[in-house]
Order: C-alpha cells, then sequence, then structure tokens
C-alpha cells in the first residue's frame, strides 16, 4: 500500500476546506480505504473539531516532529469508521515550528500503511501553505463561486503550477443554485472558465453542513444531505471512479459543457 | 567569510537564481549563501533557487537544514546540481530537481535586457494567473489569458490572444504610439503611456478590440478585417 497524499487548500479562508478535508476523509473511509488526515493549520486547529475527535487529543503533530511521541501516538482513531485517523495540528504553537521537510518525513512514514493522506492546509500563501503543498502527490483547490475566492484560487494555480504540482483539480463550494440563475452568483462555468483546471466536484450549499460540522459529524454521513452526496461522490472520484455530476449540475445541459471544460486542460 | 563574492556566485536563468558554490567547506559556504539572501531581501522574495554544488558530498540533513532556511527566508529550492550521483540521489529523494536545462515555469521574471529594441517582444506561452507579473522593456505577447489580480507593464505594446482580465500598461515610459490588442479586451485597469482607459462601462463583445491613444484619450476599436 502507498498512500497518495493530498492537500485540500483554497487560499482564500472560510471557504469549506476543513469541512471538505472531514468530508472526504469521512466518505473515503466508510468504502473500507485507509484514510489519515492531517491538520496543517498549526496555531488555529479545527479538524479535530468539526471530526468530533477534540475531547481525545493528547499528543499533536508538533510534537511528534519535536520527537515527544511517536507518530503512532498522535494518531486519533475515529469514533466510528475504524479505518479513519486524525493527526491534529498544535493549537500553542505556530506554523514555523513545522517545515517542508517534516511534512513530507511525516507523510513518506504514513504511506506504506494508507491508502491516502488528506492533508487540510491554512488558508494564505505563506509558511504554513508552504508546509502543507510539500508533500502533495495531489492537491484539490476549494473555492466559492464568488470574485474573491475564485482570484485567491487562481494565485494559489499559478503558485502550485510554478512549484509543478500538475495534479490540481477544483471543488467549487457552497453552490446556490437559485442565485446563479437569478445572475447574482457566478456559475460553475464562469468559474472553470477563468481557472481553467478540471472540476472534480460541486457541493451545493447546505445549511446541513453547518449543523453536522458543530455536531462533530461530517455531513458525508447524512444520507438524506446533497451536500453529502456531493462529497460522496468526490471521494468516489478520487478514488479513480467515474461518477456523473449531480442532478442540481446538469440543468441547462450544464454537464455537457462542464465535461468539455474539464477535459479541455488536463 | 571575509569575502563572500568569491565563495559563491550568482546568475540569473529565465526560471530562477543559479547559486554556484566554490570548494570552501559547506557550512561556510551555506552560512555565506544565507547572510547574502538576508543581506538582500527584497532581490531574493520570493525566488527560486537551484544550487550547483560541484563535487561537493551533500548529506540529507544538511541538504534538508538548508532547505528549511531558505523556505523561512520564502526562497525556495528547486535543484541541486551536483558531479556526485549519491548527492543527486539524495537530491532526488527529497523531491528536489537535479537538472536546470529543462525550462520550467515561474512566478517571478527576469529577463536579459541588454538587447532589447523596437522590434523586441517577450513571449508568453501560458495564463497569467493572479499574482503574476511580467514588466519588459520592449512589447508583450501573451499566448493565453491575462486573468483578474495578474499584470503587464511593458515599454511598448501588449497583445493578448485570450482573455484580458488583468491590468496592463503599455507605453510605460511614455510611448504614446502603444497599444493593447486582446482577443476579449475587459481589463480590470489599462493604461497607454500616461493616460487610462475608463473600464467601468464596458462589456464583453466577443470581438478583437484594440486600445490606443486618440486625442489624449484611451479608445477602444474593434478589429475590422482589412483595417
Amino acid at each position: 500500500m502507498t498512500a497518495q497524499v493530498i492537500t485540500i487548500s483554497s487560499g482564500k479562508g472560510g471557504v469549506g476546506k476543513t469541512t471538505t478535508v472531514a468530508n472526504l476523509a469521512v466518505a473515503l473511509a466508510a468504502d473500507g480505504v485507509k484514510v489519515v488526515c492531517l491538520d496543517g493549520d498549526i496555531g488555529l486547529r479545527n479538524l479535530d473539531v468539526v471530526m468530533g475527535l477534540e475531547n481525545r487529543i493528547v499528543y499533536d503533530i508538533v510534537d511528534v516532529i519535536e520527537g515527544r511521541c511517536k507518530l503512532r501516538q498522535a494518531m486519533i482513531r475515529d469514533k466510528h469508521l475504524p479505518e479513519l485517523y486524525l493527526i491534529p495540528a498544535a493549537q500553542t504553537r505556530d506554523k514555523n515550528a513545522v517545515s517542508p521537510s517534516d511534512m513530507q518525513r511525516i507523510c513518506n512514514e504514513l504511506r506504506p500503511d494508507f491508502d491516502f493522506v488528506l492533508i487540510d492546509s491554512p488558508a494564505g500563501i505563506e509558511r504554513g501553505f508552504r508546509n502543507a503543498i510539500a508533500p502533495a502527490d495531489r492537491v484539490l483547490v476549494v473555492t466559492n463561486p464568488e470574485v474573491s475566492a475564485v482570484r485567491d484560487a487562481d494565485r494559489v494555480i499559478g503558485i502550485l503550477e510554478a512549484e509543478e504540482k500538475r495534479s490540481t483539480a477544483l471543488i467549487i463550494n457552497r453552490l446556490n443554485q437559485a442565485l446563479v440563475k437569478q445572475h447574482d452568483m457566478l456559475s460553475p462555468e464562469d468559474v472553470l472558465d477563468l481557472l481553467g483546471i478540471p472540476l472534480i466536484g460541486i457541493v451545493p450549499e447546505d445549511e446541513s453542513v453547518i449543523v453536522s460540522s458543530n455536531r462533530g459529524t461530517p455531513v458525508a454521513q447524512d444520507t438524506k444531505s446533497r451536500a453529502g452526496l456531493a462529497f460522496r461522490n468526490i471521494a468516489k472520484r478520487i478514488k479513480g471512479e467515474e461518477i456523473p455530476f449531480l442532478d442540481m449540475e446538469k440543468q441547462a445541459g450544464l454537464w455537457d459543457r462542464l465535461q468539455k471544460m474539464t477535459g479541455r486542460r488536463s | 567569510m571575509n569575502d563572500i563574492a568569491s565563495l559563491i556566485h550568482i546568475k540569473g536563468l529565465r526560471d530562477g537564481l543559479l547559486v554556484s558554490l566554490s570548494d570552501a567547506p559547506w557550512e561556510e559556504q551555506s552560512a555565506a549563501l544565507l547572510s547574502q539572501i538576508d543581506g538582500q531581501q527584497a532581490f531574493f522574495n520570493g525566488a527560486r533557487l537551484a544550487l550547483d554544488i560541484g563535487n561537493q558530498i551533500l548529506k540529507v540533513n544538511e541538504m534538508v537544514e538548508l532547505r528549511d532556511r531558505l523556505s523561512e527566508r520564502n526562497v525556495s529550492l528547486w535543484a541541486i546540481i551536483s558531479e556526485s550521483p549519491i548527492t543527486e540521489k539524495t537530491a532526488q529523494l527529497l523531491g528536489l530537481a537535479t537538472r536546470v536545462s529543462k525550462p520550467r515555469p515561474g512566478e517571478s521574471h527576469s529577463f536579459d535586457t541588454r538587447n532589447v529594441n523596437e522590434e523586441t517582444a517577450l513571449f508568453v506561452n501560458k495564463t497569467l494567473r493572479s499574482g503574476a507579473r511580467i514588466e519588459f522593456s520592449g512589447h508583450v505577447v501573451v499566448l493565453g489569458d491575462v486573468n483578474p489580480g495578474a499584470e503587464i507593464v511593458a515599454e511598448g505594446n501588449v497583445i493578448v490572444w485570450g482573455r484580458l482580465r488583468g491590468a496592463v500598461h503599455a507605453g510605460s515610459k511614455g510611448d504614446k504610439s502603444a497599444v493593447v490588442c486582446a482577443l476579449d479586451l475587459l481589463p480590470i485597469r489599462l493604461q497607454v503611456a500616461d493616460d487610462a482607459m475608463n473600464s467601468s462601462t464596458r462589456k464583453e463583445t466577443g470581438k478583437p478590440e484594440m486600445a490606443f491613444i486618440s486625442d489624449q484619450k484611451v479608445i477602444v476599436e474593434t478589429w475590422q478585417p482589412g483595417n
């Protein structure tokens, strides 16, 4: 087993990176693959909260790096999914406690035992972001259909291109179809047109995401939620399955155009 | 340490900086490099470094340490060029390149500007994304889009075979005859010499257009075959 390391990034804060990591991890692990999540947001950790594992933290990633514990000791097993682990960030330190090579070393140690390593990148394009992308085999860029988030995603993609991280894909999060119809929100086509990278999923705006994040049970476990379904579909696409986009995304022949666009550039 | 310049040589490549080290001990050289970077932060900020270490043998931890030190200074190490196969292997293990001949895309660009004249153009064969900035003393031709947040400053003309959505300044040294052409001309900001275009009222036309100065105002005309 050699894990694929996937970093979830965005540039802008608050677009749903942590939510995406938690949900993809849960969806992947529920499908029976071994997943470990790494919270890269040192000093502002919250992946543990979204995953409902906050009260189990003993050691964190900085403890591993500074040799106070073994990697295994910092790995927290999920409450429900035995194949899902979390390595939390440190809350009392800052990004400078970690270097790109530390991240690479930790991921190399994890690779033999897992199928996927998901890294939650902090917002911004500074040290923490560089740490998070250093070990990545693949980067998923999360954006919202709004101008500022797309601008930052564009900047991040530019940096990834310069770093020769070739395998990038886009997640459009919190799409509100009603607003798009009224021309009050960027459409997925507008976003893809500008960013020009392949699309791996569109997640509709859904209140249940907030509710379940607060409860510490990611929405991907909720079979009724449309956002949950979208995350489960992205997880399947990550595993290499061909999954059609949600009905909502198909409206007005969008699906055909999306396919053209996503196949447009590699 | 007394003569840094004799220890390391720094040369601009089309996609980063090539630092060549001499045969002095490694600690001395890496210290010299770091102090040079600290001394010229503005120059090195965001730079990509390729390190030519000749026939020295570097250990993994030395390489890792240097990369981290550079990373703290917002300098990224992307290649180690070495005559020693062992060191090359170590570098590859860390995901570093070991050749610089392959063209690499960079975010910031530096160009050889010695022989630029009114017939020299810089050809940019990719989409310029937010944060990219191109400054050139001749003309600039882009095959790709110029996204919002990207910026082109040229002393001559700017031609974009794609969508122009970023900021562009043609004739930046005052050439009022400079023009800006694009297949889709919807820049956030467009300036020719000292005159700026009023871009707030522009709408997408879906046609190739050219902006130029006429009567001290920047105007935009749709390209017509035969004009």
